[in-house]
């Protein structure tokens, strides 16, 4: 700050903490609400400050029913949202990296044809191509499994070219060394490449855990089975029988635990986090 | 026996070809220093030896075995590379048994030799460094070390000093010198500065626009340069030219000077002088006019124009010496200090 | 593009590239291209029988009042969403800017909104605005305005808008402050010499040196409203009340999956997917730009 006058030292800090209520504001209530038994949360206005049932309903909602009428538990839908999220961001990255590498480090026929086609994949998010996209699915008989939630979404041009960008600055020098020493192409990947490229990986690896744990739309379709809800897409179903039955502790105490996990992953990890976010939308 | 063969060796990128028809025999444990401006192939040529580089066309064998299709790997050598190109991830120990590691010898054996070689390069207090942690000089040692630790039947050398400060390089110079004649391994290195050239090699091969000027001793290069390029890019400061014509034995400088030098050419030439061979002989025909002096304390070096013409010409005295500025001072030089080229296509003429 | 070295040709290559490849063959190139074909096509209501019938489906597409003002509500919506969240995110990046010391604290405290769902937020704000316990009818009613986004269209765009500009907040936030940190500090110290106080420095010097960021922003957030936003409408206010709230992408899915209009939805897929790539060209010419500057 070029001036020192303590007035606006003042007025700066008030906004930003302002703009940190007002971002923070629906998750207290969230909080809140999670933390009241089921009668104070039916009577308006609905409280402000936490209440005494936190642990309570944690325990109700994690391993309760959840929801009367709803089998699937939430440390299931939790269970379930994981191994999404692992999947598609390891997938991701394991399948970009392997084509990456390929494209830098060979010359081969139609590698420029590859290369395109890969680019392509950029222009089609999964909502625009969603019905034929859901029938493919369908018809290899991937509805209901993990394979189905994954797959379709992991192949990743902005990994690829991230990790092509990374792969570019590294000093050819590196290859011809090792290639003196003796390593193959295989051995040059593990022993060179991916050890100088672990900050990359770990970076893209946030982002693309977030996007995979905040999928919506495609579990949504593709799975039919209770027994593979997604805890983000348990959401919906909750809200459409909170107009019978509203059991609002519960439902924000789920919400909560779906937006827990990629929340600790970008506070926990926010230098990675802003590094994987500047470097893929590059 | 590690001798190296080139033989008619060509590249070409597409359609331009690079290096043309190079030949040269290396024997047995022999420095070779390959040499020349910037872009002149010598690079690409090492490279080539390496086996980074195809081969267009010719052959390349090392101990008597044909590698042109051989991996890098496969064909017995190591290689020190400008930037270094240590692994930044591996310690310095990990960077130089990596090799090893690769060729399945056993570990103790790599212990050992690593630890031979860290002593023999006073680099063993590093060995479980990063090479981010170490100075210039010290990477320069670790990827010296790497290349020994292997044991390679030849050394190739890739610029190796350029990226370190000149008191640094001067002292490197000597250093790399004296491990290849303890070790006594056939090696060929790189680079563009005719000092390092002319201080580390037993033969010097002077590359210009992908050909071969000469292959030789550095004093033979000095003595009896083969062409123009050779006698202007070997020593320093640079030889002295000057257009000439010989009749019977006997030079006719442009402007009308005679010298004798015992040469039986004839013709229109190029009439080369050493700086440092010139003598001050006050009836000597070469007459110079002064525009500066250089006193570097053990010689001075006397710039300025022969007399009546643009041509420059410089010329280096021992010990300090004064002249004024526009005097004309008047110089002979020795007849077997004189070398004669052909005017057109800059071939030493000989007699 | 390629290393000045590589390895020899051999068919591992192929093998690497080839998973990528194979996904992109059968859950992209294929999918999109049965989209393509589907647009030109009508379908009966059982799916018995399919007529090819050329462009028919765009022109009625074309003719449909609802789907045009559906095009337009998706522009308003976008247009607001980004320009709410990328306001927000600058006057706070801004104040931020300005902080000596814990600027990484604020940093933290207002970045983590990017990691919850959108399906999330509009499950957050669909509870502070609950008609009859939610935090803000309450309040509001205080000063005369009832609110219920089920049966007032305007109030149900309201908040959907609030809610993915709200989410987005984090993401402008993050880019603006990075953009801020990254000028200069003598450019702004020179103009305090000059005189300018810190207002008329941020209109004059910030604002115009971070406008590669904002031209970018822009982008970002108009294709995050138009795609990532289903999640929130979905929750919010599933299209409604009566269609005030559908935009394209819900539209897509409405039609194709509830309508199971097959042509009609498929058509609509293909002219998202030529809005997306207009996009995704502009934004790479950007990033070109950005390279040169």
């Amino acid at each position: 700050m070029v001036e020192n006058r303590p007035i606006m030292t003042f007025i700066t800090h008030l906004v930003l903490v302002l703009g940190v209520a007002m971002i923070a504001l629906p998750i207290w209530i969230t909080l809140v609400a999670a933390s009241h038994d089921e009668i104070r949360m039916l009577q308006a206005p609905i409280p402000m400050l936490p209440g005494t049932h936190f642990i309570d309903n944690l325990k109700q909602t994690l391993w309760g029913a959840g929801l009367s009428g709803d089998q699937t538990p939430v440390w299931r839908m939790l269970f379930n949202s994981l191994a999404m999220a692992m999947m598609i961001s390891v997938g991701k990255i394991a399948i970009s990296l392997i084509s990456a590498f390929a494209i830098v480090y060979f010359k081969f026929p139609f590698r420029m044809g590859f290369f395109w086609m890969i680019f392509i994949t950029l222009m089609l998010p999964v909502e625009v191509r969603i019905l034929p996209t859901f029938e493919v699915v369908a018809n290899l008989g991937m509805l209901n499994s993990y394979w189905g939630l994954s797959i379709p979404l992991i192949a990743s041009a902005t990994a690829t070219f991230m990790f092509r960008q990374v792969f570019l600055t590294i000093p050819d020098e590196m290859l011809e060394s090792a290639r003196i020493d003796g390593a193959g192409p295989m051995r040059f990947f593990w022993d060179i490449l991916l050890p100088l490229s672990r900050t990359n990986i770990a970076a893209l690896f946030v982002i693309l855990f977030i996007y995979g744990w905040n999928q919506y739309l495609w579990p949504l379709l593709i799975t039919t089975d209770t027994d593979m809800t997604t805890i983000v897409m348990s959401i919906k179903q909750m809200l459409e029988s909170a107009e019978q039955s509203p059991q609002w502790n519960i439902i924000m105490m789920t919400a909560f635990l779906a937006m827990l996990p990629p929340i600790l992953v970008v506070v926990g990890m926010q230098k990675l986090f802003v590094q994987g976010l500047t470097e893929t939308d590059k | 026996m590690v001798d190296i063969k080139l033989e008619n060796l060509t590249k070409s990128y597409g359609d331009v070809e690079v290096l043309h028809h190079i030949e040269g025999d290396i024997s047995d444990g022999e420095f070779i220093v390959i040499v020349g401006p910037s872009g002149c192939g010598k690079s690409t040529l090492l490279r080539m030896v390496a086996g980074l580089e195809t081969v267009t066309s010719g052959e390349i064998s090392i101990a008597g075995r044909v590698v042109n299709n051989l991996e890098p790997a496969d064909r017995d050598i190591a290689m020190v590379f400008q930037n270094y190109a240590l692994y930044p991830h591996m310690t310095v120990r990990e960077n130089m048994a990596y090799g090893l590691k690769i060729r399945k010898i056993p570990k103790d054996e790599i212990t050992r030799r690593v630890n031979e070689v860290a002593d023999i390069l006073e680099i063993r207090e590093y060995l479980d460094r990063r090479p981010r942690q170490l100075s210039g000089g010290q990477r320069q040692r670790v990827a010296m070390g790497r290349a020994i630790v292997r044991e390679p039947s030849v050394f190739l050398f890739d610029e190796p000093l350029s990226n370190l400060d000149a008191k640094l390089r001067v002292q490197m110079r000597l250093e790399i010198r004296k491990l290849q004649k303890r070790l006594g391994v056939t090696s060929i290195y790189v680079t563009h500065d005719q000092v390092e050239a002319m201080t580390l090699g037993d033969r010097l091969m002077v590359l210009n626009g992908g050909y071969v000027e000469q292959f030789g001793t550095p004093l033979e290069l000095y003595e009896r340069p083969a062409s123009l390029f050779v006698a202007g890019f070997i020593g320093s400061p640079s030889m002295n030219f000057i257009p000439a014509d010989v009749v019977d034995g006997g030079a006719t400088l442009g402007i009308g000077v005679k010298l004798k030098t015992g040469s039986t050419a004839s013709g229109k030439v190029t009439l080369g002088m050493r700086p440092e061979h010139m003598v001050l002989d006050k009836s000597g025909t070469i007459k110079i006019k002064v525009d500066m002096l250089e006193q570097l304390g053990a010689n001075t070096l006397v710039h300025g124009a022969l007399q009546g013409t643009d041509t420059s010409f410089v010329i280096s005295l021992d010990g300090i010496q004064a002249a004024e500025i526009g005097a004309v001072l008047s110089f002979s030089a020795p007849i077997d200090a004189l070398h004669l080229f052909d005017a057109e296509t800059g071939i030493r003429l000989d007699g | 593009m390629l290393k000045r070295v590589h390895f020899p040709s051999s068919p591992l290559p192929y093998l690497l590239v080839a998973p990528q490849i194979i996904v992109t063959l059968v859950f992209f190139m294929w999918p999109a291209s049965q989209a393509l074909y589907q647009s030109l096509l009508i379908e009966d209501a059982f799916g018995l029988s399919s007529e090819f019938v050329w462009f028919e489906n765009f022109a009625a597409l074309a003719d449909d009042e609802q789907y045009l003002s559906t095009f337009w509500r998706t522009a308003v919506f976008s247009s607001l969403v980004a320009f709410l969240s990328m306001s927000v995110a600058l006057i706070l990046a801004g104040f931020a800017d300005r902080v000596v010391k814990g600027a990484t604290t604020y940093r933290t405290l207002l970045i983590w909104p990017y990691a919850v769902a959108p399906v999330l937020a509009g499950a957050l704000w669909v509870f502070m605005f609950n008609p009859t316990l939610g935090i803000f009818p309450y309040f509001l009613d205080m000063i005369g305005i009832k609110w219920n986004h089920y049966l007032n269209g305007r109030q149900a765009m309201g908040l959907v808008i609030g809610a993915a500009a709200w989410k987005q907040v984090a993401y402008n936030f993050l880019f603006y402050l990075a953009a801020m940190q990254s000028i200069p500090r003598s450019i702004i110290e020179a103009a305090a010499i000059d005189g300018a106080g810190p207002v008329r420095r941020f209109w004059t010097q910030t604002l115009p040196l971070i406008s590669p960021t904002t031209f970018f922003l822009i982008v970002i957030n108009v294709v995050y409203a138009f795609f990532e936003t289903f999640g929130i409408i979905h929750v919010v206010t599933q299209g409604g009340p009566a269609s005030s709230t559908t935009i394209l992408v819900y539209k897509v899915f409405n039609d194709g999956f509830v309508g199971l209009d097959l042509g009609g939805s498929a058509a609509q897929s293909v002219i998202l997917m030529v809005i997306v790539i207009v996009m995704t060209v502009v934004q790479f010419r950007y990033v070109e730009k950005k390279v040169e500057y």
